[in-house]
């Protein structure tokens, strides 16, 4: 992610995740484990386990046990979710755990519901909002924003109750920070 | 009108009216998957919102204002949205951390998310439903929560299949150490949410959904390994839907009703009801009379499987 921004964000941005269920690309019915390693894919263009975790780390600062006693699995292409409990390998369901991050793209992208439930301890490409900043990005408004950092997805957060606390995604680009808060997951603040 | 019905069965039946039209107050729930309750109070107080906290269950707090859905708390997905005495079967439920859960009619997902936290979102929780459009709802709601124990399906609970759960090859149906069966039921017990609940109204209504509530607790029951436990719950006060659907499984299936503590005051249940006898045991279930504790009207009866 060094270069500067690429053309391929301009398509992720029209993309939707999360449970709102306007991009849905189910190719198979059926969720598939990752493979651990690279070495055991099977599957053409799937992420390891190990890739995953690594990207969390990499781009976040999540530590690696952040993951420990969780299963990844993808359904459809490029929707990988995290499951905390006990399944066979591949299983006709609608949903396991929670989807947790998108793949199968140039730059990887969490989703809002993962961020605020992994990123918590994340210490890199971290954006602290103020109250008033916080307020837009959960209504979905892009802003302007100085930020001396890595362009493409951060996650973004705010102070609340005494900690920093992770609200979603933004895609910062241009000097703007591009709000990726699902469409049902938008709030307007009091 | 409908509530006439149960002045019989009411110690004092003009209390019984009068908290049946008093409004009941927003309840939200600590969603301790993804906070403590001490950090979603101090969210809160910093937001301005006033609360009581109940004293039956400490994650409970009656809200002053309507519109719990623009705090911030919310967002985090510290706080859901619920009926206070809905959060009763998860507690009689009691499910443990590490367990195989099942919660068959389990959309929008109150119970399930409140059963995930209780079983601090290890182990397996398989959430049903029938109803797509509900399922999605439930989907959003536990993501928000951040409950990653989850299987979502979407099957007819009567005749719920595990095979989704069976290895392919193998024949090994792994059967659950606990159900939350909070069934479709007439609702009559929501009137203090919803003044139009008993609109439709049927005898007739009230036997067809009974019906349906015998059979989805029956294949709970046997999707549940002996010694299991199985909690029955609804928000109706008609014997059909409750007494009578328990004295039907009761012949039925191998369990039997058991005694539990509730932290509320509650009548036992009843065992005759217009001309009808049922299994003595069903007194050990326990009803919600909305005037015992200022709260919507509910019914709860723990089973244990037998064999
Ligand atoms: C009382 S509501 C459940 C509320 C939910 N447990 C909660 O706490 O949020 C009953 C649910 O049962 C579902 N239902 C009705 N008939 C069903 C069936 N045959 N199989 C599975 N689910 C059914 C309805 O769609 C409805 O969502």
């Amino acid at each position: 992610m060094s270069d500067g921004p690429g053309e391929d964000f301009a398509t992720y941005d029209e993309r939707r995740d999360d449970a709102d269920g306007t991009f849905e690309e189910n190719r198979s019915q059926v969720f598939e484990r990752l493979p651990e390693t690279a070495a055991d894919r099977e599957v053409e263009g799937r992420p390891s386990r190990e890739a995953v975790v690594d990207f969390w780390a990499d781009r976040f600062g999540v530590p690696p046990e952040t993951f420990d006693g969780y299963t990844f699995w993808e359904k459809g292409a490029g929707k990988l979710w995290a499951y905390a409990g006990d399944a066979p390998d591949a299983i006709d369901v609608e949903a396991l755990g929670m989807v947790f991050l998108r793949v199968r793209q140039d730059h990887w992208k969490p989703t809002t519901d993962a961020v605020q439930r992994f990123a918590r301890d994340a210490s890199e490409n971290v954006v602290l909002l103020d109250d008033e900043q916080a307020k837009r990005f959960v209504a979905g408004e892009d802003q302007d924003l100085k930020w001396d950092g890595d362009w493409g997805y951060l996650v973004v957060s705010h102070d609340l109750a005494g900690a920093v606390e992770p609200l979603g995604v933004g895609l910062y680009l241009y000097g703007e920070l591009r709000s990726q808060v699902p469409k049902g997951r938008k709030r307007d603040i009091d | 009108m409908v509530l006439e019905r149960y002045d019989p069965l009411v110690d004092d039946a003009a209390a019984f009216r009068a908290a049946c039209d008093r409004p009941l107050p927003s309840v939200v729930r600590v969603n301790t998957v993804k906070t403590t309750v001490e950090r979603a109070m101090r969210a809160l107080d910093e937001d301005g919102h006033g609360y009581e906290r109940a004293d039956w269950l400490p994650e409970l707090l009656r809200l002053d204002s309507d519109s719990p859905g623009t705090s911030w708390p919310y967002f985090h997905g510290w706080l859901y949205g619920q009926e206070e005495v809905s959060a009763l079967p998860a507690l009689v439920c009691d499910p443990q951390p590490g367990e195989r859960v099942l919660d068959p009619c389990a959309a929008p997902g109150s119970k399930t998310t409140q059963l995930a936290a209780m079983m601090d979102d290890t182990g397996t929780l398989v959430a049903n439903d029938n109803n797509l459009g509900r399922l999605s709802a439930l989907r959003s709601n536990a993501e928000r929560c951040g409950v990653t124990n989850l299987v979502v399906t979407n099957q007819d609970a009567r005749n719920l299949s595990l095979k989704p759960f069976t290895p392919a090859g193998s024949d090994e149906q792994p059967r659950f150490d606990r159900a939350l069966v909070d069934v479709p039921c007439s609702c009559e017990g929501t009137i203090r949410k919803n003044p139009d609940a008993h609109d439709d109204w049927s005898l007739g209504h009230v036997q067809q959904i009974a019906g349906i509530q015998r059979e989805i607790l029956r294949r709970a029951v046997r999707t549940t390994r002996p010694g299991g436990t199985v909690v029955y719950s609804t928000c109706t006060f008609a014997p059909e839907e409750n007494e009578a659907v328990l004295d039907a499984v009761l012949a039925e299936e191998s369990c039997e009703l058991v005694a539990f503590d509730v932290p509320l005051d509650t009548r036992p249940g009843v065992t005759d009801w217009k001309g009808e006898e049922y299994d003595p045991s069903v007194e050990l279930a326990q009803r919600v009379w909305p005037h015992l504790n200022d709260t919507g009207g509910f019914f709860c009866a723990k089973l244990e499987v037998t064999a």
